[in-house]
């Protein structure tokens, strides 16, 4: 081995001595202070900062996907009992306050538990702040809860008093009030989570800001009359909506399929986020909206349900994969013009045509030489 | 700057925080020789977990990034880039110019003039102290992780399953308990070369500035200040000098504040809210 080092430095002494100087490249340890790209300058232009990230990725873990789901389905279940109890299906209304009661306690349960200290739960309510969607959210499932958990319980009174033939007025009124206050605060609860996710430095989240309220609002609509419908109830009102947030869905999907953000959002359309995301669509777009259109309303609630729970998961895996990729944050703050001039050659995402050309032009002979 | 020996702004004792006066950290990479001191100054100071790191192969940087456990990070960053003649000899490739250049940067938390961490922390833990510094008060913050995602330069982070401070949002305090009596922050401090300098916001600005003349008059060319002060970032309380582009030092070229996205989504959740509220209850009225 030593006679190579030694003889390799002869030829480059000779060389030295015959030409003046040396113009091969000389050793280069793979992983040394000196890259080994040396002599392809053009390789290593604004190559970013071998290819880590320029966003920390979210820490939220599988309860914030639920809890969007369950707190979508609750908020509108909420809206859905305040319809019920206008026409007077006092049955639908109690079905409905089961959903926005249920999801009224599991929701801070969700949000608790994903905490990094669930014991300091309550300093949410330290503070309110307009600008922090997670503050204003944060009263909002707390003004829900408030409301559609005694609500359901109220509704549950008054319905016990029916079916025994006594009707007490105050009891009623309560729950009545109670059922309203939930389908206000519900309709936000809906719809907050997707300006959550949306006021974030994340480009895949923030480029969709006045897309996600209405994605999430239109799935938490019709997962809660998916619910109702799941229930047993059939009626025309339930199937409009369920048809009307199936649309809604479709839209969505066309409009992220048009991709009109490029390489910034791109985790929303490629690799496993991209996937889970698009699974969850065309379970809650467009088969849900065929299942409806052929009269198979269970399986186009279920069908519903089961796409709003993983479009959910969907976008929070896309969040991951885009505070990931150096080069989305890049586009979304540059353009892909820029993008393309500085790619990064360290990144995960496999090399672009141009990236490998330059990289087989690097002048590794003499290193091979070495080796050989 | 250098040489100023004990009449250094890093060295002098002051009352910044007593004066309310914005302070602020001017790093300058083209003196900066990579010795890490600032990494483990910080580190010993503010009683920082270790980390394991492994061994990334990336240049001399085994520490990755800034994070819940790591307040400053050395950049090594390697450049086939033919810039000035930085080294003579028989490195250069004979005309004059160098082949490479190896450099060092100390990345810390920016302390945005408008902070995405601070306007999103629900729990108001995060706070801005008297030097206009952005400060994570322990005590308060119940780790929801909002400014995780909210921070456009991916510095504060939640730290997972790592005693002290289990489940907290930690990132630099800018050494609020060193400023408060009236000595310098531990990395500035600690920094053999004075490529950190801490000072009062203004007049580490005017260095800055001075130093990119004195750098581009030596025909580093790329030399450029790092303050983001045209986004709604609206300037750096810790701002870099660069040679060359931002995105080589994993510094965002373009970082906003995420409440710039307020408006539209606000606008988006009441707009999307009432439409199902109208929708349903004419649904329920007229079917």
């Amino acid at each position: 081995m030593n006679d190579r080092f030694e003889k390799r430095l002869d030829d480059l002494r000779e060389e030295a001595r015959n030409k003046g100087g040396v113009t091969a490249a000389g050793v280069k340890p793979v992983g040394g202070p000196i890259p080994a790209q040396l002599g392809a300058p053009e390789a290593m232009l604004g190559t970013g900062y071998y290819g880590l990230p320029f966003l920390k990725p979210p820490v939220w873990k599988w309860m914030i996907a639920v809890y969007f789901f369950i707190g979508g389905l609750a908020g509108m279940s909420g809206l859905i009992a305040v319809a019920a109890l206008m026409k007077g299906q006092y049955q639908m209304v109690r079905v409905a306050m089961w959903s926005a009661g249920m999801g009224g306690i599991l929701s801070p349960v969700l949000l608790t538990w994903d905490l990094g200290r669930p014991t300091r739960f309550l300093n949410m309510l330290r503070v309110f702040k307009y600008q922090s969607p997670m503050s204003v959210g944060s009263w909002i499932v707390s003004a829900f809860g408030a409301c559609a958990v005694p609500g359901l319980g109220f509704v549950e009174w008054h319905w016990q008093n029916m079916q025994g033939g006594q009707l007490t007025p105050a009891v009623q009124i309560i729950a009545a009030i109670l059922v309203i206050g939930s389908g206000m605060a519900g309709i936000f609860l809906a719809t907050y989570t997707g300006a959550l996710i949306a006021v974030t430095a994340v480009p895949a989240w923030n480029l969709h800001r006045v897309l996600l309220p209405f994605h999430f609002g239109m799935a938490g609509l019709g997962s809660a009359s998916a619910m109702v419908e799941l229930a047993g109830f059939r009626q025309p009102a339930l199937n409009v909506i369920g048809l009307f947030a199936a649309s809604a869905q479709v839209l969505v999907m066309l409009y992220l399929e048009l991709r009109k953000h490029g390489a910034a959002d791109r985790a929303l359309h490629e690799g496993k986020s991209g996937w889970v995301l698009r699974i969850g669509e065309a379970l809650e777009g467009p088969l849900a909206l065929a299942l409806r259109a052929a009269g198979l309303v269970p399986e186009a609630a279920i069908a519903f349900l089961l796409g709003a729970l993983i479009s959910r998961f969907g976008w929070l895996s896309a969040g991951t994969a885009c505070a990931n990729d150096p080069e989305a944050v890049l586009a979304s703050q540059c353009g892909d013009k820029r993008l393309a001039e500085s790619r990064f050659p360290h990144a995960l995402e496999p090399a672009t045509a141009s990236s490998q050309q330059s990289r087989s032009s690097l002048p590794r002979k003499n290193t091979k030489e070495h080796k050989a | 700057m250098i040489g100023e020996g004990i009449l250094s702004s890093n060295q002098k004792p002051h009352k910044h925080v007593q004066e309310e006066v914005p302070v602020g950290f001017f790093t300058d990479p083209t003196v900066c020789i990579g010795c890490k001191a600032c990494e483990v100054a910080c580190k010993e100071w503010n009683n920082v977990p270790a980390e394991v790191n492994p061994w990334t192969g990336h240049s001399y940087d085994n520490t990755l990034s800034l994070g819940a456990s790591t307040w400053r990070h050395v950049l090594f960053l390697e450049e086939a880039k033919p810039r000035g003649p930085q080294i003579a000899g028989p490195m250069g490739n004979g005309n004059g110019q160098d082949p490479f250049r190896w450099v060092f940067l100390s990345d810390v938390c920016k302390h945005c003039e408008v902070a995405g961490c601070l306007e999103s922390c629900p729990t108001g833990a995060i706070m801005r102290t008297e030097t206009q510094s952005v400060y994570v008060q322990d005590d308060v913050c119940n780790g929801c992780g909002y400014c995780v995602v909210s921070c456009p330069f991916g510095v504060i982070d939640r730290r997972e399953n790592t005693a002290p401070g289990k489940g907290g949002a930690f990132k630099c305090t800018f050494c609020y308990d060193r400023q408060i009596s009236g000595l310098t922050p531990a990395c500035a401090k600690a920094c053999p070369t004075e490529s950190i300098r801490f000072g009062p916001l203004k007049d580490l600005q005017v260095e800055g500035r001075k130093r990119v003349q004195e750098l581009r008059a030596q025909s580093y060319q790329d030399a450029q200040l790092y303050d983001p002060t045209e986004t709604s970032v609206r300037g750096i309380h810790a701002f870099f000098l660069l040679l060359g582009r931002p995105e080589n030092y994993r510094l965002p070229p373009r970082p906003e504040v995420p409440t710039i996205y307020l408006a539209a989504a606000y606008g988006s959740v009441v707009a999307t809210a009432l439409l199902a509220l109208a929708f349903v209850l004419c649904v329920f009225a007229f079917l």
